[in-house]
């Protein structure tokens, strides 16, 4: 092996080795898990079976996907109809200011999002800061209850996942030919067909790209239930942790988690499938 | 759309952003213990937190765990970018999809399968633990940054150094890494920043014995809040934004 070949496949192996040993054989550790029988003692025992998958779909463990799912679709649209419009017009601010715009978007999304749903903890307490401006201003009398209800979760949800939707829409919309949305002005359209017509279309790929990174993380935030919805709104993610740390059920969890992985698997794939579709509309 | 309504909507939305960590920064100098009223001035929470060692201890293990794990993932993410960008080997594309795949998992489902393998493997959860499941998820985020800095140079650069009789690893310390460094030390940041905000990865692969600041502020939030957070999460929050902001500005310089 001459030198170069070495270090080559040094740099190779090394990387390769990593991910094989802590991204692939843990990734396929936790899908062989997942159609096995639980056992007490060695956390699970060989018998293939489908056991774990048709328990899912047990009412009471069904509800938790049903509920997981209508939060994580209820917090992505939140997301949307909020970055939208927000993302539109940071995309046609002025040169100079474009950056620094930018810059404060992007420094809550390098924040630990712990520290920002404890911030909203604050916030929300019967003692907190928005009940004491409201029984200030006279518009309550007693303390409003905002923490630990679905409506702080959803809070906290949108909070903590705002900058992934409002980062890939600005993105699309910062490159959008602005003499399209003319011509098609020239043409007699409306602002409203303008905008369905021209601008919605072409933002499609960022909002689709908006929507997958926010969707699937909504599912795995444990924490925020945790904090803003006092244990009481169980989502996929306070599942899957129950599952391996309190229920001690590896093959039960496994089982969850690939239902997350497939969903990931199936978002990108609709992603990669529309958004070569466009680029192909785009090239003609 | 209207001025006046723009400039509501973009107001709204960092007020949004920022209004509760603003509120968190500024209580962590009042001077009351429970309510949320003001009560003057005071920097005792600061002091408190000086006196706390188990929280000193754990935001030291936090720092030590994200300066270890960021090297070692920019070395190895370094090394990595420049073998698939100048060689061709089997397994190239599943490497790259490995790499995305990781971006993209959810971090629960990267929690609980490192956690099985530690556990298959008789590894205690601690230090090591914790430092091979940050560098794990510290690793594409290098790669993806340092490949496409690298993929923007003339090949021929590493043709002639090669012509003039430099050796392979010379290639790489000599002309590659200098050329690079921008990007190489916007990983290095980035990684660091993610390995001290972590919550969810840690939480599985974390044991008693090694406390990390995260999760010790989940706990302390979890069982009643304390003054101390605050001023913990003020300190940690202009750390971030230093580190953000350094890493801002190199990225600015790959652009260049």
């Amino acid at each position: 092996m001459n030198e170069r070949q070495g270090f080559k496949f040094i740099a190779v192996f090394l990387n390769m080795a990593w991910f094989a040993s802590f991204v692939l054989i843990p990734g396929l550790m936790v899908v062989g898990i997942s159609f096995m029988t639980r056992d007490t003692g060695t956390f699970f025992s060989p018998p293939l079976t489908l056991t774990q998958y048709r328990e899912l779909l047990d009412p009471v463990y069904a509800k938790v996907l049903g509920t997981s799912l209508i939060f994580s679709l209820n917090t992505t649209l939140l997301c949307l109809f909020i970055s939208y419009p927000f993302a539109w017009i940071l995309s046609r601010a002025s040169k100079h200011r474009r950056p620094l715009l930018l810059m404060m978007v992007i420094i809550p999304f390098w924040t630990s999002s712990l520290i920002r749903t404890y911030a909203l903890v604050i916030l929300m307490k019967a003692n907190g800061i928005i009940n004491t401006l409201l029984s200030a201003a006279g518009i309550v009398s007693e303390p409003v209850t905002l923490l630990y209800t679905d409506f702080a979760v959803y809070v906290g949800l949108v909070y903590s996942l705002l900058p992934f939707m409002i980062l890939p829409l600005y993105a699309v919309m910062e490159k959008m030919d602005l003499r399209l949305l003319e011509a098609a002005r020239d043409l007699g359209a409306n602002t409203l067909q303008v905008f369905v017509h021209v601008v919605l279309p072409l933002s499609f790929p960022g909002v689709l790209a908006g929507c997958i990174m926010v969707f699937l993380p909504a599912m795995g935030l444990f924490y925020v239930p945790d904090l803003l919805g006092g244990a009481k709104t169980m989502l996929m993610g306070n599942f899957i942790k129950n599952q391996f740390l309190t229920a001690m059920n590896w093959p039960f969890g496994s089982a969850a988690s690939v239902f997350l992985l497939v969903l990931m698997g199936l978002m990108l794939i609709i992603y990669f499938t529309f958004s070569r579709r466009f680029n192909r509309h785009q090239a003609l | 759309m209207t001025r006046w309504l723009k400039i509501s909507w973009v107001s709204a939305v960092f007020t949004f952003l920022y209004g509760p960590l603003l509120v968190l920064m500024v209580f962590s100098f009042n001077q009351a213990r429970y309510t949320t009223s003001w009560q003057g001035f005071s920097l005792k929470w600061y002091m408190r937190l000086l006196d706390n060692p188990q929280l000193l201890d754990a935001f030291f293990n936090s720092l030590t765990v994200a300066l270890i794990s960021s090297m070692v993932a920019t070395a190895l993410g370094t090394l990595g970018a420049f073998a698939v960008s100048r060689y061709r080997f089997a397994g190239r594309k599943l490497f790259f999809g490995l790499v995305y795949s990781v971006m993209m998992s959810p971090d629960i489902v990267m929690g609980i399968s490192l956690l099985m393998l530690f556990v298959l493997a008789g590894l205690t959860p601690g230090f090591l633990t914790l430092l091979i499941a940050h560098v794990t998820f510290c690793l594409p985020f290098v790669i993806v940054l340092v490949h496409a800095r690298i993929s923007g140079f003339d090949p021929a650069v590493v043709d002639a150094a090669r012509d003039l009789g430099a050796r392979e690893h010379e290639v790489f310390y000599k002309i590659i890494v200098p050329m690079i460094l921008p990007a190489v030390l916007a990983g290095w940041l980035l990684s660091f920043t993610l390995s001290l905000d972590d919550v969810i990865i840690s939480f599985f692969v974390t044991g008693p014995g090694f406390e990390i600041l995260p999760l010790k502020i989940y706990s302390m939030v979890k069982l009643g809040v304390t003054p101390e957070v605050n001023a913990l999460c003020t300190v940690l929050f202009l750390l971030t934004l230093a580190a953000v902001s350094a890493a801002h500005v190199l990225t600015k310089e790959i652009k260049r």
